[in-house]
């Protein structure tokens, strides 16, 4: 099959998932027991029911759940989520647009991170089988995985924050004297701001990615081929970084597509721990809030992203391996 | 099961298993004994020592109220191995069963549970939990449910792949032919077949959920103080950072060793279990 047939295949595919991812955002805000005008309503002792009735006309949510849905699917269409509880009334996606790039810029930064440590990680861990080496990363990959990464966030900042002052904690960049800055003390600025949120946002993925490459280069050095590349006097350098690492390194690009969601839903933390305006921050606060339009908009666009990135990866796996597109492995 | 000797061999063999079963077994033993072990009510306010650092009277400090960190800590495993059980529970029961359902039937229901998956894995586990979290009332039980439904996916997965590749052998056409039960068959043939990835999972499970648990409960949308848990005692750790680093470094250290331990456990028994791996190392 060809490869633009595979893509189109795939992304039909996709379509009754985003059905599904919609649905669900939407049914989660209006299944649950109290509905979003109860907040607002029960806490003002002057609403009267005829008030009541006109708040939830304007919310629209006097119309049957299936209209709602309708009317609510055709405003995702047009980046339309609707407006905030919040006392702004700004629009969702205004709120959304503006958080998404500093959280996508660090979990950018920490998904090249992980990759470029956690990968040469695992391999030399895999090779040297047994080892000491193989023994004492394999313990630190452990406990690293163990840690809950609110709690790193907090060590550090005692430490480089408190005790010794390095580093700011809080913020993307400095509150004072910001705008007097050239632009690349802004930069600089900026930089310091990330380090530890960055290092969180890392750990954990760290250690799963170099789990993960361990046990698929093993996997794979035990294979025939291998055996059969050795036998005919391929030099052992060559069999590890051509032959085996090759092929070890193929499902790391579904597993990083899988790995998404995870690492958005991490923004929530570190986000909220260090201050950064990002949608991990603007998650936790429509739930404080009660800010549902936010907290449904933020569920669906988020969910969307990973559907995308899983597309991605797909279509990566696609391009690298030819067993795929040619339909020899089967979909599951 | 004649293969137990290579299981418990190859288990023994393993250091780090090892270690994780003395990590689960010990916090057992302190969850269990809290009463007895607690040098103090950890509820008690004493509003004479707030905040004090670690002494002979209290090991592990006291906190803004004045109450006794050792204390809490100690009741603090209750409720983390509470809800990573329950949680655990209810994640493998629901995985299994629509793993078991979607593996055995195939076609149209196949289909069907696993574009469920499909969808729910797309979302961020922690999103999915605080946008239920914001219609409920964050209680411990709450929070159980919540983690035990937004974590079946994993289970479904597996226990489907193994009903595929088990229901069109011999020995379920045996079973079929002499008429049992579909439901005979798949508890009685199938299942049992599926239950050591289905152990290992739901064993690193527990450390997940345990995490889950006190990251929600540090955000304030978990387990709500004055119940100690791992996770809301962190968040006071957070509020008095500059002037007392003992309430941000021991629970954390409590969570991390026990997660640790849960995972050694799963990942020996994976080990132990696996008939590939066994006998190497």
């Amino acid at each position: 099959m060809n490869i633009f047939l595979y893509f189109i295949k795939r992304l039909l595919g996709l379509v009754p998932t985003f059905i599904g991812i919609t649905l669900i955002s939407f049914l989660v805000m209006h299944l649950a027991p109290g509905e979003p005008m109860s907040i607002q309503a029960d806490f003002n002792p002057k609403m009267t029911p005829e008030m009541r009735q006109r708040l939830r006309a304007q919310y629209g949510l006097d119309k049957p759940l299936y209209i709602q849905y309708l009317k609510w699917i055709k405003g995702l269409a047009a980046l339309d989520l609707g407006k905030s509880f919040a006392p702004d009334r700004r629009p969702v996606w205004d709120k959304i647009r503006e958080r998404l790039p500093v959280t996508l810029l660090i979990n950018f930064i920490s998904l090249l991170i992980v990759l470029l440590i956690a990968v040469p990680l695992g391999v030399s861990a895999a090779v040297r089988q047994g080892s000491i080496y193989d023994h004492v990363t394999t313990i630190l990959v452990f406990i690293a995985y163990a840690a809950p990464a609110f709690w790193i966030a907090l060590l550090l900042m005692l430490y480089f924050g408190v005790e010794l002052g390095w580093l700011p904690i809080s913020g993307v960049h400095s509150l004072m004297g910001y705008e007097q800055m050239s632009w690349w003390q802004k930069v600089i600025d900026w930089c310091k701001h990330l380090v530890l949120p960055v290092f969180v946002s890392s750990v954990g993925g760290l250690a799963g990615l170099s789990r993960y490459t361990r046990s698929s280069m093993l996997e794979v050095m035990r294979q025939d081929f291998i055996t059969t590349a050795r036998a005919k006097g391929v030099p052992e350098h060559e069999v590890i970084y051509r032959h085996a690492l090759r092929n070890a390194l193929l499902p790391l690009i579904t597993i990083l597509g899988l790995s998404l969601p995870g690492m958005i839903g991490g923004s929530v933390i570190f986000e909220s721990i260090f201050a950064i305006p990002g949608v991990g921050q603007l998650m936790w606060s429509s739930v404080m809030a009660r800010d549902y339009p936010v907290l449904m908009g933020n569920l669906v666009i988020v969910a969307l992203l990973t559907l995308l990135g899983n597309l991605m990866a797909d279509m990566g796996y696609a391009v690298a391996d030819p067993r795929i597109r040619s339909g020899v492995q089967s979909d599951e | 099961m004649s293969n137990h000797g290579g299981f418990f061999r190859t288990f023994y063999a393993n250091p780090l298993a090892i270690a994780g079963t003395v990590v689960v077994g010990l916090l057992l033993f302190v969850a269990v004994a809290a009463p007895l072990i607690a040098p103090y009510d950890p509820q008690a306010i004493d509003t004479w020592h707030i905040l004090e650092a670690p002494s002979a009277a209290h090991w592990l400090g006291t906190d803004a109220l004045g109450r006794d960190c050792l204390s809490r800590l100690v009741y603090g495993a209750r409720i983390s191995l509470l809800v990573g059980f329950v949680a655990v529970g209810i994640a493998t029961l629901t995985g299994t069963l629509l793993g078991a359902v979607a593996g055995y039937y195939g076609g149209r229901i196949d289909w069907l549970i696993m574009r469920l998956v499909d969808i729910m894995l797309c979302f961020p586990t922690i999103f999915l939990i605080m946008a239920v979290i914001a219609f409920l009332q964050p209680s411990i039980w709450n929070i159980m449910a919540v983690i035990g439904l937004t974590g079946w996916m994993g289970v479904a997965r597996l226990v489907r792949a193994e009903f595929l590749s088990l229901r069109k052998r011999d020995f379920v056409l045996a079973a079929r032919i002499s008429g049992a039960s579909d439901f005979r068959i798949a508890i009685f043939h199938i299942l049992p077949n599926a239950l050591a990835p289905v152990l290992v999972s739901a064993t690193l499970g527990v450390g997940g959920a345990i995490l889950t648990e006190s990251a929600l409960s540090f955000l304030g949308i978990g387990v709500q103080p004055p119940v100690p848990s791992w996770g809301n005692m962190l968040t006071e750790g957070k509020d008095n950072l500059e002037i007392a680093w003992w309430l941000s470094v021991y629970p954390g250290l409590a969570i991390l060793v026990t997660v640790l331990g849960y995972n050694l456990l799963g990942e020996g028994l994976r080990d132990a279990l696996d008939p590939r791996t066994r006998g190497r190392k």
